[in-house]
């Protein structure tokens, strides 16, 4: 059973020595030549939060709020604080966060260390484009405060630089103004690729968010058929939806989805009457959050744990690619209820390992059933790495050095920035010498 | 509004404690021994909802200093009505059993120094007419293991001295809570395997003990379960408890 330490995937599973850090003006414990990495809570899937054999430093004891502007919306917190507790806070005071991913259990720190992004993206670019700095702390002792101008090759490095260039112990963040905690807008069908494409392209300018589910074991002419949702901040009467949470109270022997499970659930989740609403009106925790709601939903895929597969495809091969991914992915049987598409905007990233770029952005989940598992995912990677896209580090327990290299042209100026005592098992797997491999 | 001091504060219960209290829009006063620490969370609590958020640098140990700690607890607040006494150490059971030093060291720091308070505080609460005194001992105070019996009995001293004191005090509009947390994950607990269900995280140990704290139950068990797990321990038999390996 995984423990303190684990990645969201559940897959793989290593043994760490954790050290709790809850005093953010304390140095690095270093008494022991093991590696260092920073762990939030959790939320990256793969080997990314994995040191396997060496040390994480567990953050979410630095959960402090630090400041506040209630003019500007600027706020500063300690980084193990949870984008869950910022929004509580700033909420009633009627402020948001400027950016969030799909769910609100990621600490601010993981969100600066992976550039996370939004179903806003396409309007305001990444999480790393609203962080006005942040206290970098290295093993050597030295902290700096980064921000885009000052320190400024440290805040490029730092943001998306998956927690190698040091311990991030302190963000100031950039908040939007929001009416209220309501959402309005549209909930609309596509039949395949080219309508989501449409809708994409009809909605970029009106809406803020935009985002569509898709149905994964669709075939034939029904391949590429999903549901289409986008919305924008509004003033709006609705109901709040009730605090109480459910849990998947334990690991199932075996995965609940299989090719059955998933046949039935995206047939029906696409024919249900909610997936057309012309006028909806959401609260922004169903809307951004739907899986936050179901605490530890992980669990549904079993002992063996879960893939997920992120990738983005640039705009000119993304239709052509995405079918022939989606014929794959329904051939093989596998995939997920959740399989989220959507396009990203033209705002370049911050950082030197940020994941967004212009063009469609598909991720899904994967049943880990090994080396099959294994296989289906090098096929999708096969033609990411065709189209010139990328796949997102913090989704990945797998994805090959020369993969990565080429995902990441940058990422040979990125090593210099790493901090000598820290290290992933994700970045020992990633920056292997790859001379003689063709990718 | 309550008053609130809060001795031991930068322990991981006393500050989510702090921060229940904040959130309700009492004001705080924080005691412990480092400043920087202390002035972190001042800032926080005052951002959570606190209208006064002051702290003072000053070791539980020292008990000279206790009458003018709560003093200035009692003028930065404009009065006392709350205190929360969390300060301690886990000490290592083997060190202590091979040092008398060092296990009366761990009484100074787990008995002594909270029973001093306590009589300091009781006495003052008596005198207003009005007060709540509370006070973290532990479940490990039920009944002596070996595994670790230096802090169980100071603890045991502090479980019957609160219990005296709550007799005491019993009518007189002063309420005294004995607070029993179980496996607590917090940095003094970080050296234990947390897997299981025993374990507990702070933030909910400290709802339950403001619950407690407003409600005035007697003697809190945080989670409420370790009651159950306490009758058990202390009704096994001495000629049987003497063989297990606790």
């Amino acid at each position: 059973m995984p423990g303190a330490g684990s990645s969201w995937g559940r897959w793989p599973q290593h043994r760490h020595r954790t050290i709790a850090l809850t005093n953010r003006h304390e140095p690095l414990v270093l008494d022991e030549s093991a590696t260092l990495l920073p762990y939030g809570n959790g939320r990256s899937y793969g080997d990314s939060c994995q040191n396997d054999g060496g040390v994480l430093l567990a953050t979410r004891g630095l959960d402090r709020y630090v400041a506040f502007d209630a003019d500007n919306g600027v706020i500063e917190c300690e980084a193990g604080m949870l984008l869950k507790d910022v929004i509580e806070f700033a909420l009633p005071r009627g402020w948001f966060v400027p950016v969030t991913p799909g769910t609100c259990f990621v600490t601010l720190g993981g969100a600066v260390a992976n550039d996370v992004h939004g179903k806003n993206h396409h309007r305001v670019g990444t999480f790393g484009h609203h962080v006005l700095g942040f206290d970098l702390l290295r093993s050597d002792g030295s902290e700096r405060w980064c921000t885009p101008s000052e320190n400024a090759d440290w805040f490029a490095a730092t943001v998306g630089g998956l927690g190698l260039t040091g311990l991030i112990r302190r963000v100031r963040l950039q908040l939007r103004r929001v009416p209220g905690p309501f959402l309005r807008g549209e909930s609309l069908r596509f039949g395949n690729l080219s309508g989501f494409f449409t809708l994409s392209r009809d909605s970029d300018a009106d809406y803020e968010y935009t985002v569509s589910w898709l149905d994964c074991a669709a075939r034939g002419r029904q391949r590429g058929r999903g549901v289409f949702m986008r919305a924008n901040h509004a003033f709006a009467q609705g109901t709040a939806p009730g605090t109480g949470q459910l849990r998947v109270p334990f690991t199932p022997p075996l995965p609940l989805v299989n090719r059955l499970s998933l046949r039935l659930f995206n047939t029906l989740y696409y024919h249900r009457p909610a997936a057309r609403q012309p006028d909806a009106v959401w609260h922004y925790r169903p809307f951004f959050y739907p899986l936050d709601g179901v605490l530890e939903w992980n669990r549904i895929y079993g002992p063996r744990g879960f893939h997920q597969y992120q990738c983005v495809i640039p705009p000119a091969a993304a239709q052509e690619s995405l079918d022939e991914m989606l014929e794959t992915i329904a051939a093989s049987g596998s995939g997920s209820f959740l399989a989220v598409l959507k396009m990203f905007g033209e705002q370049a990233s911050p950082g030197l390992l940020s994941f967004a770029r212009p063009g469609a952005t598909l991720a899904l989940d994967f049943p880990n059933a090994g080396a099959p598992t294994l296989r289906l995912l090098e096929s999708l990677d096969a033609i990411t790495r065709k189209a010139g896209g990328a796949v997102y580090p913090a989704k990945d327990a797998r994805m090959s050095a020369a993969s990565f290299q080429q995902y990441f042209p940058r990422w040979n100026e990125f090593q210099r920035f790493i901090d000598p005592r820290f290290s992933s098992s994700f970045w020992r797997r990633v920056s292997q010498d790859v001379q003689g491999e063709t990718s | 509004m309550r008053r609130v001091l809060v001795v031991g504060a930068t322990s991981a219960i006393a500050e989510a404690v702090a921060r229940e209290f904040a959130r309700r829009g009492d004001s705080l006063f924080l005691v412990g021994r480092r400043p920087e620490p202390l002035a972190a969370i001042a800032d926080d609590l005052k951002l959570r909802g606190a209208p006064l958020a002051q702290f003072r640098v000053q070791d539980a140990n020292d008990i000279t200093a206790h009458a003018d700690l709560v003093e200035a607890a009692s003028v930065a607040m404009g009065g006392l009505d709350t205190v929360l006494i969390a300060h301690g150490t886990l000490p290592d059971q083997a060190a202590c059993a091979a040092s008398v030093e060092r296990t009366l060291a761990e009484y100074q720091t787990n008995a002594l120094s909270q029973i001093a308070l306590c009589t300091l505080i009781a006495n003052r609460f008596e005198s207003q007419g009005k007060g709540t005194l509370a006070v973290i001992s532990s479940v490990a105070g039920d009944r002596g293991r070996q595994s670790n019996y230096v802090y169980g009995s100071a603890k045991a001293a502090v479980t019957a001295f609160t219990s005296g004191l709550r007799q005491r005090l019993h009518g007189k509009g002063v309420r005294v809570i004995t607070i029993k947390p179980g496996f607590v994950d917090t940095p003094m607990t970080a050296a234990f395997d947390k897997r299981g269900p025993l374990w507990a995280s702070a933030d909910s140990v400290a709802r339950t003990i403001v619950r407690g704290m407003i409600a005035g139950t007697p003697v809190i068990y945080a989670p409420w379960f370790w009651w159950g797990i306490m009758q058990i321990i202390r009704n096994i038999p001495e000629r049987i408890f003497r063989g297990l390996k606790l």
